[in-house]
């Protein structure tokens, strides 16, 4: 097993979600040495985050689809770290990909000088998942206002509700998913708000027939839901929150085909909390600052593009899961099975391929449904707050673009700061893209993928380092 | 139809912005034309540097200084919105023979008009509490300043605009369109003609490009640098305060990578660290050992930064001519065209006296120094123009 930088991993698994943990197994299954690199504490990614053991949870799996196959995956993991054909890296949060004679991961472990680590492997598969995507309306910087996914991580990981009353809104089919786990968890759900109305995925009736797994999954939602008289209101978006020290209420307005609210449909639900998403954004800088290419999905994200056998434009890196496109769970272990094969030079089975392709398409499908209408911005006061790291209103965005020559995200960001705080743009990013009006998809630069503390910069690595 | 501009400027940068708004001062109609946004270049990438300090007695130290005195002025106005800072620069040396070549550079400095003091070893903490302890000594500048760029570009062009300037973004220019006799006629963009008697080439690190697209032939090529920027913190770095090998790297010509420690505070709370120079041309790839270099060059300086996090870095690229000195003036190959370009890691600091200096010339004012040394015509007897008419 490589124990010190200079010994060399066949391949290097960044992410361990469930593409991640299925690349990583699979390669491992075929011979090669794996490192397993995560951020978190325990294997699972976002998608099986689940309660650490001190929470004693009876039965995560309660809040879990899919929790079978993750049961299995993990089964592998431990078999192949236990015969160190998989060292588990946990906790290292990789803020650049280095190309060294194959290559080398730098991460941060925490923040001492000499919380750092380097990895090297031949090959890089990249499994760093999604972010969510949010679209910002007045109040949402109130308390009681969270993430959609926000909201399931807390529930998932500690087992936490962020209200007793809980509005989901957005688009996209992560709301179903965590508003059926909050129901589940005992939350009152007033009211799903879904800003698309649908129809989109009509238009892909055989797409749809062809992935009946995906249908039971939005059917076992939808039973959950119905059972505890949850309403879909589609069409739909909560243009504001109301409160002073905590939201008590939202205002609802249906939605015109391009997103902007129709004057005279307000309604008001009260709530003591809200749980937004518009979809999720690949997490892919790592990919991009070495100049991956990349290609714009229908849901005007900015994807990795890959090959059919996951491989990105860089050599020697691949890529699965919502790093190619936001697909779920089963995709990416699938996208993860198949890179695990092509890193290994072995053919993969033709199944795991079909299911890939009939899980890809199925994805674009959906993203083509939610992709944002391009009045959203309708519902935004000047006052709005768009970047909440710098406090950066609407209305400084749209003088920079205005009367300041911006015309992009990076150079609103340059003129308002908008995007330069903690998130890096990651929060904002989508909303001032649109604001900023050029319209175009593309990957930001990040040329740190994370914060890394000054004193681990300084730290001399590499085969010469002492 | 009649133009209604009397000069087209290429490039949105601050020099772009600076020669647009002198050039309305000086009654002139400019159009500006940028295939980004404002500020999408060098000024984007840049720490806002308004330096004396680190330049020897020559033209460049003349166009710092005279951009000194016309920052001042444009501080008036813009200053707040620009973020303004005249917070003065301080050279260290950390060992006593480091001393002398920054005596002997600041003598020759003095002579030439720049204010500059010796500050011993142990007066050190009372300008700066948090550098490092057992440092020898080095020199004040109180006239460096700061302001941040991308600002600064972005008031400029709207000050131009607001005096008649056009603007238009995001449209590139395809071509320099020239007469018979070869004077210009104006340009071409992707989405229109504009017509002028004078073009000015702003463009920065594609000066070269644009210079071809004029047929002559002007040696702009980048020098790569990366900056580090901190968590918002206190102010714990109150001047800009770099190492003396400063100064060595930023006038040499080597191609190999070069670092000196630089570091200063920001209005906004995060510390800037820099400065590194690669001839490396476009790549932008993130060198770590660039980054390990940087921030054990800030971390030597102010042992305190080794506690703080990184939250950002940033890459740019400087455009630079072989004897780093810009090219500002009327190009004799091309009647009619002009260059303001190729300000190294400067750009900031000497867009107002370039912007001036062109003002100038376009409407025949007396020189307000000489603008010989920085002939955009010098290098082509070394480099042949290639497809010049």
């Amino acid at each position: 097993m490589p124990t010190s930088p200079s010994d060399r991993y066949d391949l290097a698994v960044v992410g361990a979600g469930p593409g991640g943990l299925a690349a990583a197994v699979t390669a491992a299954d075929h011979g090669l040495t794996v490192a397993l690199v995560d951020a978190g504490p325990r294997p699972g990614g976002q998608f099986y985050r689940h309660p650490a053991p001190a929470l004693g949870a009876a039965r995560p799996e309660r809040l879990h689809h899919g929790w079978s196959v993750f049961a299995a995956l993990t089964a592998r993991l431990r078999a192949h770290t236990a015969h160190h054909r998989i060292t588990h890296l946990a906790g290292h949060h990789v803020w650049t990909a280095e190309r060294a004679d194959g290559w080398r991961l730098h991460a941060t472990t925490g923040p001492g000088p000499d919380d750092a680590a380097v990895v090297e492997a031949a090959a890089v598969l990249l499994a760093t998942g999604a972010y969510e995507r949010q679209l910002p309306f007045p109040g949402w910087t109130l308390p009681g206002v969270v993430t959609a996914g926000g909201a399931q991580a807390m529930l998932k990981s500690s087992l936490v509700l962020p209200g007793r009353r809980i509005v989901l809104a957005g688009s996209g089919p992560l709301l179903l998913a965590a508003a059926s786990s909050l129901v589940t968890a005992g939350a009152e759900v007033p009211a799903i708000v879904e800003a698309a109305d649908y129809l989109g995925y009509a238009r892909g009736l055989p797409v749809l027939l062809g992935n009946p797994a995906k249908l039971a999954e939005g059917a076992g939602h939808g039973a959950t839901l119905l059972r505890h008289g949850v309403r879909l209101l589609r069409g739909s978006a909560v243009t504001e929150a109301h409160g002073t020290d905590r939201v008590t209420a939202v205002t609802v307005a249906r939605l015109d085909r391009r997103w902007r609210p129709v004057p005279g449909t307000e309604r008001r639900i009260a709530c003591d909390a809200v749980a937004v998403g518009h979809g999720l954004v690949p997490q892919i800088e790592l990919a991009t600052e070495l100049g991956a290419a990349t290609r714009a999905t229908p849901d005007g994200t900015a994807a990795l593009a890959v090959d059919g056998e996951q491989r990105t434009s860089v050599d020697g890196l691949w890529a699965a899961g919502e790093t190619c496109g936001v697909g779920g769970a089963d995709l990416a272990v699938a996208e993860g099975v198949l890179a695990a094969y092509a890193v290994a030079g072995r053919p993969a089975p033709a199944g795991v391929r079909r299911r890939r392709d009939r899980r890809r398409a199925f994805a674009e499908l959906m993203a083509a449904a939610h992709r944002p209408g391009p009045d959203w911005t309708g519902w935004l006061t000047p006052e709005t707050e768009v970047c909440r790291c710098e406090e950066v209103p609407v209305r400084a965005v749209r003088e920079a673009v205005a009367e300041l020559g911006a015309r992009d995200a990076r150079s609103v960001k340059l003129l308002t700061r908008a995007g330069m705080g903690w998130c890096q743009g990651r929060m904002c990013g989508p909303a001032v893209a649109c604001l900023a009006g050029d319209g175009k998809v593309g990957a930001d630069s990040r040329p740190l993928a994370c914060p890394v503390p000054l004193g681990q910069l300084a730290r001399r690595t590499g085969p010469d380092a002492d | 139809m009649r133009s209604p501009h009397d000069v087209v400027v290429i490039g949105a940068g601050v020099v772009g912005a600076a020669c647009a708004y002198y050039a309305t001062l000086a009654g002139l109609r400019p159009a500006v034309v940028d295939r980004g946004p404002v500020a999408g270049g060098t000024t984007g990438a840049g720490e806002g540097n308004l330096l004396v300090s680190d330049k020897e007695p020559g033209p460049e130290l003349d166009l710092a200084l005279l951009s000194t005195r016309l920052w001042r002025e444009l501080a008036a106005t813009l200053g707040d919105a620009v973020e303004y800072e005249p917070k003065g620069g301080l050279v260290v040396a950390a060992h006593p023979a480091g001393l002398e070549p920054l005596r002997r550079f600041a003598a020759g400095q003095a002579a030439a008009g720049v204010d500059c003091a010796e500050v011993k070893g142990d007066e050190l903490a009372a300008l700066e509490p948090h550098l490092a302890p057992g440092l020898a000594g080095g020199f004040h500048y109180p006239q460096d300043a700061q302001v941040q760029p991308a600002l600064a570009a972005a008031h400029l062009l709207r000050a131009a605009r607001a005096r008649g300037a056009e603007v238009f973004l995001g449209e590139e220019v395809t071509a320099v369109r020239t007469r018979a006799d070869g004077s210009v006629l104006g340009v071409t963009t992707d989405r229109r003609r504009l017509d002028a008697p004078a073009v000015v080439n702003a463009a920065g690190t594609w000066g070269g490009e644009l210079a071809r697209l004029a047929g002559v032939d002007l040696p702009v090529l980048p020098r790569r640098g990366f900056v580090l920027v901190t968590e918002p913190l206190p102010r714990i770095v109150r001047h800009k305060v770099y190492a003396a090998d400063y100064v060595a790297d930023v006038a040499s010509g080597s191609a190999a990578l070069q670092t000196s420690a630089v570091v200063e505070g920001t209005p906004a709370g995060p510390v800037l660290i820099g400065a590194s120079r690669e001839r490396v041309g476009f790549d932008r790839t993130l060198a770590p050992e660039v980054l390990r270099r940087l921030a054990e060059g800030a971390a030597a300086l102010f042992p305190v930064l080794r506690e703080v996090t990184v939250q950002r870095a940033y890459r740019g690229f400087r455009p630079y001519l072989p004897d780093h000195l810009p090219a500002i003036g009327a190009d004799p190959r091309v009647p009619g065209l002009y260059h303001a370009c190729g300000h190294e890691g400067a750009g900031i600091g000497l867009a107002p006296a370039t912007g001036l200096l062109i003002a100038g010339q376009l409407t025949g004012a007396a020189p307000e120094l000489d603008l010989t040394p920085m002939r955009p015509d010098r290098f082509a007897d070394r480099h042949p123009a290639e497809g010049a008419r």
